[in-house]
């Protein structure tokens, strides 16, 4: 029976191997290469687009895009926490509801997500008109990178609220009052109990809002107007206009290692975090 | 007086993830065409959108495209959900780390992957390649939703039923698929909302001839903003909210379907 129902799934592992793998390790030939991209006979072993990568205007790029991922995910850990904590605590009869008004924007076409800040935040747009209503200066927001963050904590709040919801309404109350009766306050607490017992919702929502955000280029595109271009900016480029497809392809697989060593830290960090949790 | 803290915290937050929709349906009605001003109430951004042809065009290959996708990536991945849950250990997760590759992958990086296969093995880029880019996306989540559900199934079930004469085709039809269904109709719905809203891959996997809502609205937002994107963007956000609202209705575990 098992032997018979292990060949449903050949079909599957063919069609990794033809459209997961074999397009990753393409990619790694084009970074490792140079020559003509249509023509496999002449592609030769080169370490050219690597070194382009460590050029330093392109070096300022990826510190750039991971500074800006970084903010972006502080910002929506600062703001998303608490509204998590307040849903969690709320009266379970609401939850359902308040869950549902933080999802609902992100069931809403992430393009047309970002259009509305460009509507709100362009030279002439609703915040201008506003400002010049009341009489002060117009901002100069857009394009620029204070937009790009902006849209990133936009687009990615409820990435960070859902996760920690999900551990933190799980949380035994009875730990909490047991905290309280011997003898912690609120604030110690929260910090040695609940915030701990979090952690897991809370790694997983940094790597769900800090992934999209350091990869993005509709964000950077739209909001930041090629001012300060970003690594998504940059391969985009590469494989649509410039149609240098090792640079590009050099760009993707330093993006990809860059994102799975965060990844990788941030799972040991919350594996770590359970190894102190359990003797106690 | 904490109360009443919460309540405005949560109110600011509303207001922010709310403030940017609600202003692009008010400005769906504004006749001016400068967004600073009100212009008077209008309905010509609605006719506009109902005849524009590039829209419609691409509202058909998004629902099409959409279908096809969650219709074929569903049965895909639940049998190979099937089949991964019954490998030995090793074949297993090495399968099941292959298949979160396109979910760990950044969407950039797995769309310029795809471009570079379709591109280096000549084929054209348009409605097939960018099926199959969404195939590839959507089954890796449709069998991490089925693969739990198979966890939990009693396997002596379907050796019974085999036991009592029943062909393993037969218990695969009538005991496995029954009773993994809700992890089925979850991964299915998964599938259709990723497809739907995609716009990354389908970038680089449609060519210029082949063009779906996310991409002609980022198209169309790079050149200046166009007031039927309001209209556009006040239809499709009513029609989620319906829907949603629809759901939560429908079923007790909204809650559930939704996350």
């Amino acid at each position: 029976m098992r032997r018979r129902m292990k060949l449903l799934a050949y079909p599957y592992s063919a069609w990794m191997m033809i459209f997961i793998i074999f397009p990753l390790l393409l990619v790694l030939l084009y970074s490792l290469t140079s020559g003509d991209i249509h023509d496999f006979s002449s592609l030769q072993f080169s370490l050219q687009s690597y070194k382009r990568v460590a050029e330093p205007i392109f070096l300022k790029v990826i510190g750039n895009s991971f500074a800006l991922a970084i903010i972006s995910t502080i910002f929506c850990f600062i703001i998303g926490y608490p509204v998590a904590m307040i849903i969690a605590r709320a009266n379970p009869r609401h939850r359902g509801k308040l869950l549902m008004f933080i999802i609902v924007p992100m069931w809403m076409n992430f393009l047309l997500r970002t259009y509305a800040w460009m509507a709100i935040l362009s030279p002439n747009g609703v915040l201008n008109r506003f400002l010049n209503v009341i009489g002060l200066q117009p901002l100069e927001i857009m394009p620029g990178e204070i937009a790009v963050l902006l849209g990133m904590v936009y687009n990615f709040l409820p990435f960070m609220i859902l996760p920690i919801y999900t551990v933190l309404v799980k949380i035994d109350r009875n730990l909490l009052e047991a905290a309280g009766d011997l003898g912690a306050n609120k604030v110690m607490t929260f910090f040695r109990v609940e915030f701990p017992l979090s952690i897991p919702g809370v790694v997983s929502g940094i790597t769900m809002v800090f992934m999209p955000a350091v990869s993005t280029f509709v964000i950077s595109g739209l909001l930041g107007g090629g001012k300060t271009p970003l690594i998504g900016d940059l391969i985009e480029q590469q494989f649509m206009s410039d149609r240098n497809w090792h640079f590009g392809s050099s760009l993707s697989i330093i993006l990809m290692i860059m994102i799975l060593i965060s990844m990788a830290v941030m799972s040991r960090m919350d594996r770590n975090d359970e190894k102190e949790r359990k003797p106690v | 007086m904490k109360k009443a803290a919460k309540r405005i915290y949560m109110g600011l937050v509303f207001l922010f993830l709310y403030a940017p929709i609600i202003l692009l349906i008010v400005y769906s009605f504004n006749s001016s065409k400068s967004r600073g001003q009100w212009g008077g109430f209008t309905l010509k951004w609605y006719a506009e959108l109902l005849q524009d042809r590039q829209i419609k065009e691409a509202l058909y290959f998004t629902i099409i495209i959409a279908v096809l996708a969650t219709i074929i990536s569903t049965i895909f991945g639940t049998l190979a959900a099937i089949g991964i849950h019954n490998m030995k250990r090793f074949p297993r997760s090495l399968s099941l780390n292959i298949n979160n590759l396109p979910v760990l992958n950044p969407d950039i990086v797995t769309g310029v992957a795809l471009m570079t296969l379709f591109i280096s093995v000549n084929i054209q880029l348009g409605f097939v390649s960018m099926l199959i880019a969404h195939i590839v996306f959507c089954t890796p989540y449709v069998i991490l939703a089925v693969l739990p559900k198979l966890r939990q199934l009693n396997r002596h079930i379907a050796e019974a039923a085999m036991d009592l004469g029943a062909k393993p085709s037969y218990a695969l039809r009538k005991v496995i698929i029954p009773q993994i269904t809700p992890g089925i109709i979850s991964g299915a719905l998964i599938a259709f909302t990723l497809s739907i809203d995609d716009f990354v891959i389908s970038f680089f996997t449609a060519g210029t001839q082949v063009t779906n809502l996310s991409i002609l609205i980022y198209s169309m937002a790079k050149r200046g903003v166009k007031p039927s994107i309001n209209a556009l963007s006040t239809i499709m956000f009513l029609t989620v909210l319906v829907l949603l609202l629809l759901i939560n209705k429908k079923s007790d575990k909204g809650e559930e379907l939704l996350l």
